[in-house]
């Protein structure tokens, strides 16, 4: 995975197959605490004890066909290497919740990639599953609510070219006027 | 500034021109592998040029989706075209522009690029 952003949206994938009808993804950065913190949170179906403290051994998958599941263990090595942490909570039934935090200026940190792009994906590719993004950089905040698109929308579906077109440049306007367009 | 408000005159412009999306016995599903593999081996532009282009030509039968591992993690991107009453096509280590290939000669001109294919691949690497 050559970008944090890929790993959200591996991650927000798992969400969306746990079932979740609202994923909140927030990108927040802060140079003076020099760090790059991504939290997913779902209210999918949630995992167990023993399934949790699995999860981030990459030796072990639900699935029943291979025997590897690198996703979780990836975007925690990934954190961890920055000198930041790693967290994942989770409540069978209730949802999951992934906090990963990174080193800014950390030489190993990769990129944070195109972000703009995965929320694009997820919210035009997954219409009946909601997000809210929150992208912060120090004291500015952009917020995207995609019910609040929907609801605008109407009947339109979202993977209409010209909808799907509009998101992408929203997302690309809106980011630029949070960070001043500078390179993270 | 883009604001929201965009979005109610695209709105407002559409009505009525939605027209209902042909049956599922009749439309072709173009399905993109999105499972850690795919993601990591470049997935994300792949749906992303295919539903733009198959959006933008109008191709109203044909529907673009995703579905997690397909279980061939070592030829992701992998892009799967499923016409009615025919064979599935499996096309292989995509990228952007191998995708818009497909889509001008197999899915509007409804044939098979096949150097792309899984088979192919395969017989490539005997």
């Amino acid at each position: 995975m050559p970008e944090i952003a890929l790993n959200i949206l591996d991650v927000a994938e798992n969400s969306v197959r746990a079932g979740a009808a609202l994923i909140e993804i927030s990108v927040i950065i802060s140079t003076e605490e020099d760090t790059l913190t991504v939290t997913i949170t779902d209210d999918g179906c949630g995992m167990d004890a023993d399934q949790l403290d699995k999860v981030q051994d990459p030796f072990y998958t639900t699935r029943t066909t291979r025997k590897v599941g690198l996703g979780i263990p990836f975007f925690k090595q990934a954190a961890e290497c920055t000198g930041g942490s790693f967290s994942i909570i989770s409540e069978k039934g209730r949802g999951t919740a992934v906090k990963a935090v990174f080193g800014l200026s950390h030489i190993d940190r990769m990129p944070l990639g195109d972000i703009n792009a995965t929320v694009h994906t997820l919210v035009v590719f997954h219409p009946s599953t909601d997000v809210i993004y929150r992208y912060i950089f120090n004291d500015n905040t952009f917020v995207m609510d995609s019910r609040e698109l929907k609801q605008l929308l109407g009947d339109v579906p979202l993977q209409t070219a010209e909808v799907s077109k509009f998101i992408r440049e929203y997302l690309d306007e809106n980011k630029t006027a949070t960070d001043n367009g500078i390179e993270i | 500034m883009k604001s929201l408000e965009e979005l109610k005159a695209i709105r407002e412009k559409m009505e009525g021109k939605i027209g209902l999306r042909s049956e599922s016995e009749k439309q072709t599903r173009v399905i993109v592998g999105m499972a850690t593999c795919g993601i990591a081996s470049g997935a994300r532009p792949v749906l992303t040029t295919l539903s733009d282009a198959v959006q933008e030509l109008g191709l109203n039968d044909v529907m673009v989706t995703q579905t997690g591992c397909i279980g061939l993690c070592q030829y992701e991107p992998i892009v799967e075209v499923l016409e009615p009453g025919k064979d599935k096509v499996t096309y292989v280590k995509m990228n952007p522009d191998k995708a818009m290939e497909v889509v001008r000669m197999h899915l509007q001109g409804g044939q098979p690029v096949t150097k792309y294919t899984l088979n192919a691949e395969k017989i490539g690497e005997k």
